[in-house]
């Protein structure tokens, strides 16, 4: 027993001379050492920065502030609880109505209708533009003397304010963030459904099921790993969403989300480590969707 | 035997019905899509001062590119997209040279750390960015400093790409290792057996096999680096040294008044993803599904 355990190790460590030992070390190394450099020190930096009280302008100010930060945004400051209480509509939105919408859309050009390659085309076209230029275009559609204005019937004198306006500006930037957010789920579950074999939903369809039924029943288990990769998306893109918004207002006044309470106090002026101590309660929120995802797609590698 | 072929008919020609009233919708459907878009090229062909004297909706009295003109001279697009591919294209080498080589050992050595190798980069790229933000700019004025040139990180291209490399050499090497997974063994086995030693095993005999999925990965983190936005906005103080996206939002605030100047720029910046979105799509699209769902 003990012998057929040690053999293949030894067989692969005699098998490398010097020369390649040194190769794989600096493969496996400078890669990593970059990544621990550029991303998880600095995280764990900005974790314990989260404890203390700086303005980022010399080393030799911070101080401990025990969980100071964090009792400021909690208590006291209805900006945070308007941030995640938007982030939430974000989150609720896209899971109820635009990650489906991009799945139905999906499910209807699989079948295969004319031209299907032309409308993947058209409906994954705004996920390839970068949200400051996305930014750009819809505010050619509702600024004053944009498009809607003119549909509406106002000019100039009389435009509506529509980013400004607090009952319709959450429902403007949820649809704009859709109209990117549903052609990238499309086309991940789009490459999906190629794999599902469609004899098995004609012989369904004979048997008398229903459209509905066949989804629920055929498409939806079949293609487990990928909704599951869908939903860990949609969590994490309703967490981290901060381009669009920042490009249309460029401060967390008027529409406050998490991330732009970060950059504010972390990357704006005026640094201040409770932009940290937001980070890491960003961080919070996001490590399940991560490691839920983690082990969905190394779930073999894991046994 | 009869009755299932008929049966099979009649499921045929009704999914056919189907298929022309679904077409129809999602024909339409399409068209509000990018209509946005389209409406932007329009107004970007259109000079400011027929807008203002005959209204947004008047039939366009001239359509040039005089808008295009003026972007280029007035705005500098030039240099911003100079910017853009100055650190576009080296972060993606370095990106996808530094996933295969973890790629690489993950997939064809048996060390025990493979996996939390593979964990740690894959779970990298999910970190919200803004995390990393503090700490990276201090340590790049530090080393700056320590070398002598403030500038040499901070405010330069190379900490740009440094950082994109950073952040997105998680995802290349996770969907290389799960590309590399399907490339048999055998292949290995035998170069290892010819004598080939590591780099030449790397270098002759992986890396060309790695091609198509190399191919596919280079056009979407082409797309994704180059529509980065916050990193280039935080970490270039010059504007002169920005890249194109981060650029417009000061474009943005300059040129408010003349939105068909605007739309020129807006265009222009699109441009570069839009078109190898269309010239590559095969590949765009491998470049997800192999990310989704993993071989």
């Amino acid at each position: 027993m003990k012998t057929t355990v040690t053999i293949p190790k030894n067989r692969n460590r005699r098998s490398l001379s010097k020369t390649d030992r040194f190769t794989l070390t600096a493969f496996v190394g400078i890669p990593s050492l970059l990544q621990i450099i550029l991303l998880w020190i600095p995280a764990v930096v900005t974790v314990i920065l989260s404890f203390t009280y700086w303005n980022g302008i010399n080393i030799k100010d911070i101080h401990w502030a025990g969980i100071q930060n964090y009792k400021n945004i909690f208590v006291n400051n209805p900006i945070f609880y308007q941030a995640l209480k938007n982030n939430g509509i974000w989150l609720a939105f896209f899971l109820l109505v635009a990650t489906p919408l991009g799945v139905l859309l999906a499910y209807q050009i699989d079948r295969g209708i004319k031209g299907h390659a032309f409308f993947e085309s058209i409906y994954y076209l705004p996920v390839v533009l970068s949200l400051a230029v996305i930014g750009i275009i819809w505010n050619f559609m509702f600024q004053p003397g944009g498009f809607v204005q003119g549909i509406m019937g106002r000019d100039l004198a009389h435009a509506l304010s529509i980013w400004g306006n607090p009952s319709i500006n959450t429902w403007v930037i949820l649809g704009v963030a859709s109209w990117r957010h549903i052609g990238y789920i499309m086309l991940l579950y789009l490459s999906g459904l190629k794999s599902v074999d469609p004899a098995l939903k004609e012989a369904a369809a004979i048997d008398g099921a229903t459209e509905w039924e066949i989804f629920r029943k055929i498409i939806l288990p079949t293609m487990q790993p990928v909704n599951i990769i869908i939903l860990v998306i949609t969590l994490i893109e309703s967490l981290r969403a901060f381009d669009l918004v920042y490009i249309i207002y460029g401060s967390p006044t008027v529409f406050p989300l998490l991330n732009l309470l970060v950059f504010q106090n972390f990357a704006g002026q005026g640094i201040s480590m409770k932009g940290a101590a937001y980070a890491v309660i960003l961080l919070l929120l996001c490590i399940i969707p991560i490691i839920t995802y983690l082990r969905v797609v190394f779930k073999e590698d894991l046994k | 035997m009869s009755a299932g072929v008929v049966q099979s008919e009649e499921y045929r020609n009704n999914q056919k019905r189907k298929d022309g009233f679904i077409s129809i919708f999602i024909g339409i459907f399409a068209f509000v899509w990018i209509f946005p878009i389209l409406w932007t090229v329009f107004t970007s062909l259109r000079p400011y001062n027929d807008v203002i004297s005959y209204g947004i909706f008047s039939w366009p009295r001239h359509i040039n590119f005089n808008n295009y003109v003026n972007a280029v001279k007035e705005m500098h697009i030039g240099i911003y997209l100079t910017n853009s591919l100055i650190v576009t294209v080296p972060s993606v080498i370095l990106t996808l040279f530094f996933g295969s080589l973890i790629a690489f050992v993950v997939t064809r050595y048996q060390f025990k750390f493979n996996l939390w190798l593979l964990l740690l980069f894959t779970a990298g790229n999910m970190l919200p960015i803004v995390l990393t933000y503090i700490p990276v700019f201090w340590m790049f004025l530090w080393v700056g400093d320590q070398l002598g040139n403030r500038n040499l990180l901070y405010n330069n291209y190379a900490g740009l790409i440094l950082v994109h490399v950073g952040f997105q050499v998680g995802f290349a090497t996770f969907v290389l290792s799960s590309y590399m997974k399907t490339i048999p063994k055998e292949i290995s086995e035998s170069a290892k057996i010819d004598g080939a030693n590591v780099f030449r095993h790397y270098w002759n005999v992986i890396l060309p096999l790695l091609r198509p999925a190399l191919a596919a990965l280079s056009v979407l983190m082409s797309t994704w680096i180059y529509n980065e936005f916050f990193w280039a906005l935080v970490l270039m103080s010059d504007d002169s040294k920005r890249p194109i996206t981060s650029a417009l939002r000061r474009l943005q605030g300059q040129y408010v008044t003349d939105f068909n100047l605007l739309a020129a720029g807006a265009i222009i910046a699109a441009s570069p993803t839009v078109i190898l979105f269309f010239v590559l799509r095969k590949q765009f699209i491998a470049g997800l599904t192999l990310g989704s769902t993993k071989g």
